[in-house]
């Protein structure tokens, strides 16, 4: 351990013996956690491992159903979020508790009492004293006579202690989705947290903003604070983290100091067996015989604005075409014309050489063409939230069934299949899957796709917010698809994934096809420089273009 | 028909129509902003006329009148804050049963006091008009005063009260913790606000508002009680609410043009040129607010950003939800 021994000494908080049940899912059982003063702590646990639900007592919003929590050294049980706050503690939520309506500094204004609002312009003067800025900066934030924007101007200084950015003045629905989490950050710092528990807070970031997000975390550590690091990614917990509570199935398992060991031992102790962390690749079929074309395909979206212009590809049974872009380059829309939910405004789609152009989804999806898009909220496609499994297979087939009464025997079967087979956690399979974890949803959306034994098969995202295990059964599952002869368009984000899984990629750049490249021959570089804009025929046009970068 | 708009005598009877459904709208707007739809305005503004009416006849106190008033009116809201926010029942029929409930009690307590007439000692309240001029110098200080100066403190009250509520919603603290109840009752929860708290607080004090506002119909504009005497002007407050955007000061403005066409068709009826018109009948014409409203849902409905509410309206809250 590298950290000096007197900076970890008093205990910022010990949980002991939480337990927490909802109906007859009991999320957390016995859990002991203990974080220190001055570190940052990560607490590792695979999807509905009952991370979520212990950080959700310690900030007030659960009750738990036994067991004691001590802040500080005194013993404090909370009644709501407020009472947590009021005891130093800050929870940033995965999905962020903002009024899009309402300003940055009205977000984080709200519910201040004059005290609380007192201390901060005093930490705001003490840092600009200290700092030596010259008298403006130190002048009186609120000064003698009535200034609208004192408000915003206490914001800004207050973040900008922190390193901070983003514009106090904004709705929040105006700010990106990393200015909303500085948004939320401050939010609790000003309330003087003392201890800041973040909810995966690199999910939905860039790898920069990620870097920018673990100096403000590192700087709080420094000032004495303690922070909790929730999060499935590895490599980001070994970069960051000081030491890691692992959770499994509800229980604590191990605390570890982070130096100590290596991310296979974390897997380990986290999935409670060995894990393979290789992707098997089976050879494709060899026949090439096609399946889905694509024909100079294009799509203006309702703001008039070019999301698709002029793509042509083919896909061929038992092959994974996967396709890379960066974020917003037309992925989505690409699924979609396909699928029937967009109408593109020129080009032609054709499986095996039938045209389905125009076609409603239905028609399309009796056409052996199905699609599995996982968006950033995990329900807001492709299932019914309120339904329990059963429901939610019968929505695919119920259009195909004869007679006017809905048969459910067959789906009932089929969902107890899917259940076994993915190995999905559920109590039942009426059970709503709204209330199932992120993991098993996603499982729940490809096995009822799979069981419609389709010929294209489109995953989207298919992993987006699974750990490790859930993604390794969806690969495994993909390649059992394209071992099953079907013709898989995978498109996803990680670009090793995309290079250990598919056999082709196909790269995306503002709606454009970069080129299509053989997967087992391509390097990251080669990769990005065509996710930047760089035809692939550029790359390889006899200029060497590549190793002179 | 201009001649009728711009007569000293529309614009005032159009005034003191429409405090009525300033103080409605002012109430459910408060209501609304801490995220609940209460659809009772008419029930409590019947609860509040009936009860305040009542205590008027009974006891010729001012204060135990307006007490009266509050309390009706309170206790019904408070029973539909019991019901949406702690029992977490839906909004919507919440609010209608409120509606037939407040109307029912309203009913048989006014049923008590029917056939009289507001006590002279509380009428000699809303004779004072703070703002009159005795003797106007000119025509133009003649036709100000008629038409906007010759009102009691009652009207005067309500519209001071929207500027107050604007500078309380907007300005204060406790005003935007409010907003941010009804605009994301968790985020206000993380925040450390009392939502339970600002909820019944603002679920009650609304309900006493619109029954303030039922109260002047008896009281004062008609002098006498009539059973279900609001007439659908508790619904027209509901459309008013989304007409004024959650403003109180648009609240003024908004209350005022539906209070004209509210009485238009009696100024109407006095002119024997337009009267003899089919479109002028006075049935249409007492169609005109309601029209007006529908066309005010389908603007609200056509442009959903502009228009949209607190975003909370509608939903209930359970901190335990997964």
């Amino acid at each position: 351990m590298t950290l000096p021994s007197d900076q970890y000494g008093a205990l910022a908080f010990s949980m002991r013996g939480i337990s927490k049940s909802f109906g007859s899912v009991c999320a957390n059982e016995q859990i002991d956690f203990m974080v220190r003063q001055g570190e940052i702590h990560a607490l590792l646990g695979e999807n509905g491992s009952g991370k979520s639900t212990l950080m959700n007592v310690l900030s007030g919003v659960y009750r738990p159903d036994c067991g004691s929590l001590e802040v500080f050294g005194k013993q404090r049980f909370f009644h709501s979020p407020g009472d947590a706050i009021r005891c130093g503690i800050g929870m940033v939520y995965q999905h962020f508790k903002l009024a899009e309506s309402l300003t940055a500094t009205d977000n984080i204004m709200a519910g201040l009492s004059r005290t609380q609002i007192a201390d901060a312009i005093r930490s705001v003067r003490q840092a600009a004293d200290s700092d030596g800025h010259e008298d403006k900066t130190a002048a009186p934030i609120r000064s003698s006579g009535y200034r609208k924007n004192w408000k915003s101007d206490l914001v800004r200084r207050f973040a900008s202690r922190f390193h901070v950015e983003f514009d106090p003045d904004k709705p929040a629905s105006q700010l990106s989705v990393s200015e909303k989490q500085s948004v939320e950050i401050i939010k609790v710092l000003i309330r003087g947290a003392k201890i800041l528990v973040l909810d995966e807070p690199t999910a939905v970031l860039t790898p920069q903003e990620t870097k920018r997000l673990f100096g403000v975390l590192r700087n709080m550590r420094d000032r004495g604070c303690s922070v909790v690091f929730i999060s499935h990614k590895l490599g980001e917990i070994m970069e960051l983290c000081d030491r890691v509570t692992v959770l499994r199935k509800g229980r604590s398992v191990d605390t570890l100091v982070v130096s100590e060991v290596d991310t296979y031992d974390l897997v380990e102790r986290m999935v409670g067996h060995k894990v393979e962390l290789e992707i098997a690749r089976p050879d494709p079929n060899p026949e090439h015989e096609e399946c889905l074309r694509v024909d100079s395909l294009s799509y203006l979206d309702e703001k008039g604005v070019r999301k698709l212009s002029g793509v042509s590809f083919s896909t061929f049974y038992g092959e994974i075409l996967g396709v890379a872009g960066l974020a917003g380059g037309g992925q989505k829309e690409l699924c979609e014309v396909i699928a029937g939910i967009i109408r593109p405004d020129g080009g032609a789609i054709a499986v095996d050489g039938e045209s389905i152009t125009g076609l409603s989804p239905r028609s399309i999806s009796a056409k052996g063409v199905s699609m599995c898009f996982i968006p950033e909220d995990r329900l807001g496609m492709g299932l019914v939230a309120s339904m329990g499994m059963v429901e939610n297979v019968l929505l695919k087939e119920y259009a195909f069934q004869k007679g006017i009464f809905i048969h459910s025997d067959a789906a009932r079967s089929k969902s107890e299949q899917i259940v076994e087979e993915l190995d999905i956690l559920t109590p039942s399979i009426s059970h709503p899957v709204r209330l199932l974890s992120g993991g098993n949803i996603q499982k729940v959306i490809l096995g009822r796709e799979i069981h419609l034994k389709p010929k294209l098969m489109i995953a989207a995202y298919a992993v987006r917010g699974l750990d490790i295990q859930s993604s390794y059964t969806i690969y495994r599952l993909l390649n059992e698809q394209k071992a099953r002869n079907v013709s898989v368009l995978y498109i996803g984000e990680d670009l090793d994934v995309l290079m250990a899984l598919c056999d082709r990629i196909l790269v995306l750049c503002q709606g454009e096809n970069m080129g299509i490249v053989d997967a087992r021959n391509t390097t990251k570089i080669e990769l990005g420089q065509m996710m930047s804009g760089t035809k692939l025929e550029v790359l390889r046009s006899g200029v060497d273009y590549v190793s002179n970068r | 028909m201009i001649a009728i708009l711009t007569r000293p005598e529309f614009i005032a009877s159009a005034i003191s129509f429409s405090v009525i459904l300033l103080l409605g709208t002012l109430g459910e707007l408060l209501t609304e902003r801490a995220g609940h739809l209460n659809l009772g305005v008419e029930g409590m503004m019947l609860l509040g006329g009936s009860f305040g009416y009542y205590a008027a006849v009974q006891t010729n106190s001012l204060l135990i009148t307006f007490l009266a008033a509050c309390l009706g009116s309170g206790l019904g809201a408070l029973m539909y804050g019991f019901l949406t926010v702690t029992l977490r029942v839906n909004q919507n029929v919440t609010g209608l049963a409120l509606t037939m409930f407040g109307a029912g009690l309203a009913n048989s307590v006014g049923s008590k006091v029917a056939g009289t007439t507001t006590p002279e000692a509380i009428r000699a309240y809303f004779l004072y008009q703070p703002f009159h001029i005795d003797h106007p110098s000119n025509d133009f200080l003649k036709y100000i005063n008629r038409a906007f100066l010759s009102h009691d403190l009652f009207v005067y009250s309500a519209i001071l009260l929207a500027f107050i509520l604007a500078v309380f919603l907007f300005r204060t603290r406790e005003g935007l913790a409010l907003r941010l109840t009804g605009e994301n009752t968790a985020a206000a929860d993380a925040s450390g606000i009392k939502v339970t708290r600002i909820k019944y607080m603002y679920i009650v004090l609304g309900g006493m508002l619109c029954g303030l506002g039922g109260l002047y119909l008896p009281l004062v504009q008609q002098g006498s009680w009539t059973d279900s005497m609001t007439a659908g002007q508790g619904w027209l407050v509901v459309a008013l609410v989304i007409f004024v955007r959650w403003h109180p000061i648009k609240a003024i403005a908004g209350s005022f043009v539906f209070g004209a066409l509210s009485i238009l068709g009696y100024y109407v009826q006095l002119n024997p040129d337009l009267s003899a018109m089919p479109i002028f009948n006075q049935y249409i014409m007492s169609m005109f607010p309601f029209l007006l409203t529908i066309i005010v849902l389908v603007i609200a409905s056509a442009r959903k950003r502009a228009w949209s509410g607190p975003a909370e309206i509608g939903h209930s809250y359970f901190r335990e939800d997964r």
